[in-house]
């Protein structure tokens, strides 16, 4: 129906990705969570799935009439 | 718990998220032109959308907040609730019921009925089907209310209130295409937003063998009344089931399992309740329908990796003294800890009793004694600050509020950032739960009871406006059952009672209706409202050892006492399919059918053509893919045997 999913998904995931990678390359104190940058890891991953997901949504738009 | 506060970071993420969703649904409310667009989709949704909506629709805060309370009571043994109680059902739905409701043309399970049976069936499936979507929903947003004022400090009624209105908002706009698309998207956020807290949990735990032997220790020092624990009662699902109610914390024998839960309450669950069943009739071919619970069964396999093994860490982390954690007592105001604050000071060191006693009049909870009176002592010999005896009570406080164990590891391990990640995705859980129950709401409401007995014959102009209409009065009926569940503790129990009541004897009228071409109309209602009775009367007259008669059962009088609260309700389930069965069987070969073999094509398994394969190669075929999942699941359960 009219919106491929794969849209809104990937912008969310990218947006959301890249607010918590940005935030992890300057926050310090990771002491919850066992010492581990988790906003920089976690934020890198959720960009990749996002730009993942945007990447389907284009070659989807191709192959439709 | 005290209240969190959350950075600018949090909320960001926590607005795009709503930003998103109702984005959605107004993207998609230009599509809305009939009430079938609105209700149904118009059966236009490709398979690993509908796919993922179907096992996003059961999210709710059954799956977070209940799953991981029960992996913290039960341990892995509640996976049964996925690797027998979902995914066996799931491919049966696939594989052998879903030609039927979607090749009927039914719009919904209940119009399904009318098509098999007649209108008595429908009509009764229909009014309990809508009360109970009603009820699950109001308790799933009731349990998200009391999560975010506990741990955010939000107001209960204004969050109650914010959240229904942005689920009213997106379903009114988009209708069920929306609902699913942003079940789609919460799967996503769900499973995103989960995995680093279950993976910092088994970190800090020291991994899964260091928890599993924590959860040794856990068993074998269990206290329960009544119980006999091997170390392994927590760490593997089949040995302490098979020894016994006694041996297993949910105090269940391996025939309510298998049978209970196994068949009649996830048959009855899967394959009948129309709020995952309208997933999949939503798909946009009849291939597509019967690969959505297929494709669903693949991220449900493994969620209990997400969601139950958050529970045990918990339950890991407390038996470790160095880890300086306990699952959460359960909430007491502040008022109160002011009170026994007040009281361990005055209490005297030499009569502990005394103090123990009036700490536990204070705060309204027993404690545990050994605890208490090393705090009284080091607050008589030391000055300690009211923060420290209050951290003092908290952790000899002896009972425990499971339901919070999911969130008091967020608290743990989320830094901002990923705390609001992790808020976002409870949010988006909760969302997806009540938006699914609104949207199978809306649909049986207006189709099969609105349009079939008040207004029949309109326009369909005149149905989409009375759909609209149905989702607001859904929405402020589920907000209305949400302020009653508040008033009980144990939101999952409620909702295993009433799927007991309504689906158990459920399946056995489909089981015949669709695959024994002898049974009517009168036999399959008249059997189902007795399943239905009798479910009612079981309950009325059992109770689980530990509740007091007439609260949770035994109304009429106790004939038979259960060990647990779950065998009660597998009983139950048992006992009302059971019965339903033979009185279905019985009444249809007593009475004679309406229908001609004509009528019934495409409705009854024998006599309905079967589907061609067409050029779908062999592994891709439902029959094939379901084996495939079913040998998975099975290797699962000898993994954790």
């Amino acid at each position: 129906m009219g919106l491929d999913i794969r849209w809104p998904i990937g912008l969310m995931f990218t947006l959301i990705g890249a607010l918590l990678t940005g935030f992890g390359a300057f926050k310090a104190d990771y002491s919850l969570s066992l010492g581990i940058n988790i906003n920089l890891i976690w934020g890198v991953l959720l960009l990749l799935f996002g730009a993942g997901m945007l990447l389907g949504a284009i070659r989807g738009k191709n192959d439709k009439p | 718990m005290e209240p969190i506060n959350l950075l600018w970071i949090d909320y960001t993420i926590l607005i795009a998220y709503v930003a998103f969703v109702i984005g959605i649904g107004w993207a998609l409310s230009r599509y809305m032109k009939t009430s079938a667009d609105f209700l149904t989709s118009a059966r236009s949704i490709p398979t690993w959308v509908t796919g993922l909506a179907f096992i996003s629709a059961n999210l709710g805060a059954l799956e977070l907040v209940g799953m991981a309370a029960s992996g913290a009571k039960y341990g892995i043994g509640t996976a049964h609730f996925y690797w027998l109680g979902a995914i066996p059902a799931m491919i049966f739905l696939a594989v052998f019921m879903m030609p039927f409701y979607y090749g009927s043309k039914a719009r919904s399970v209940p119009e399904y009925l009318k098509m098999r049976f007649d209108e008595r069936t429908r009509a009764l499936n229909s009014v309990a089907f809508a009360v109970m979507t009603i009820f699950a929903s109001g308790i799933s947003m009731n349990a998200l209310a009391k999560l975010l004022n506990q741990l955010l400090g939000w107001n209960y009624d204004v969050s109650l209130w914010v959240c229904s209105a942005v689920v009213l908002l997106y379903v009114l706009k988009g209708g069920l295409t929306s609902a699913i698309y942003t079940e789609v998207l919460q799967f996503f956020m769900i499973v995103l937003g989960f995995a680093p807290v279950v993976y910092l949990g088994l970190k800090d735990v020291g991994g899964w063998g260091a928890m599993n032997k924590s959860l040794e220790t856990v068993a074998l020092n269990s206290n329960a009344v009544g119980s006999d624990f091997a170390a392994n009662a927590w760490t593997s699902a089949w040995q302490p089931l098979l020894a016994g109610p006694t041996h297993n914390p949910m105090g269940v024998d391996i025939f309510a399992m298998v049978f209970g839960l196994g068949f009649v309450l996830s048959f009855g669950y899967w394959c009948t309740n129309f709020l995952v069943v309208q997933r999949a009739m939503a798909a946009k071919d009849m291939a597509a329908a019967r690969n959505t619970p297929l494709v669903a069964a693949v991220p449900k396999m493994f969620f209990p990796f997400l969601v139950i093994v958050p529970g045990m860490i918990a339950v890991a982390l407390t038996a470790m003294p160095s880890k300086d954690y306990r699952v959460p007592p359960p909430v007491i105001a502040q008022e109160n800890y002011t009170r026994a604050i007040e009281a361990v000071r005055n209490a005297n060191p030499a009569d502990p009793a005394a103090g123990v006693a009036a700490v536990e009049a204070a705060l309204g909870e027993k404690v545990h004694a050994e605890k208490l009176t090393s705090l009284i002592t080091d607050s008589s010999r030391s000055s300690l600050t009211d923060a420290q005896i209050k951290t003092g009570i908290y952790n000899s406080i002896a009972a425990y509020d499971y339901d919070g164990v999911i969130l008091s590891l967020v608290k743990k391990y989320c830094p901002p950032g990923l705390l609001g990640l992790a808020l976002t995705a409870l949010l988006a859980s909760f969302m997806s739960g009540m938006a699914g129950n609104v949207t199978a709401f809306n649909t049986v409401f207006t189709y099969d009871l609105y349009q079939a007995y008040f207004v029949k014959n309109q326009t369909d102009k005149h149905y989409f406006w009375a759909g609209k209409v149905v989702t607001v009065v859904g929405i402020l009926l589920s907000i209305a059952a949400a302020y009653f569940a508040s008033m009980y503790n144990n939101a999952m129990d409620i909702i295993q009672l009433v799927f007991g009541f309504v689906n158990a004897p459920l399946f056995a009228t489909f089981l015949l209706g669709m695959f024994w071409k002898r049974t009517t109309g009168t036999g399959a209602f008249v059997g189902l409202f007795l399943g239905i009775g009798s479910s009612a009367l079981f309950h009325a007259l059992t109770i689980a050892s530990g509740n007091p008669p007439g609260v949770k059962g035994g109304y009429l009088g106790v004939l038979h006492a259960f060990p647990s609260e779950m065998a009660q309700n597998f009983w139950l389930a048992s006992f009302a399919f059971i019965i339903c069965f033979v009185l279905t069987v019985a009444i249809s070969l007593g009475t004679k059918s309406q229908k001609t073999d004509e009528d019934l094509k495409g409705l009854v398994y024998s006599l309905t053509p079967k589907i061609k394969p067409g050029d779908v190669p062999f592994y891709l075929q439902p029959g094939v893919v379901g084996v495939v999942l079913l040998v998975v699941c099975v290797i699962m359960n000898v993994i954790f045997w």
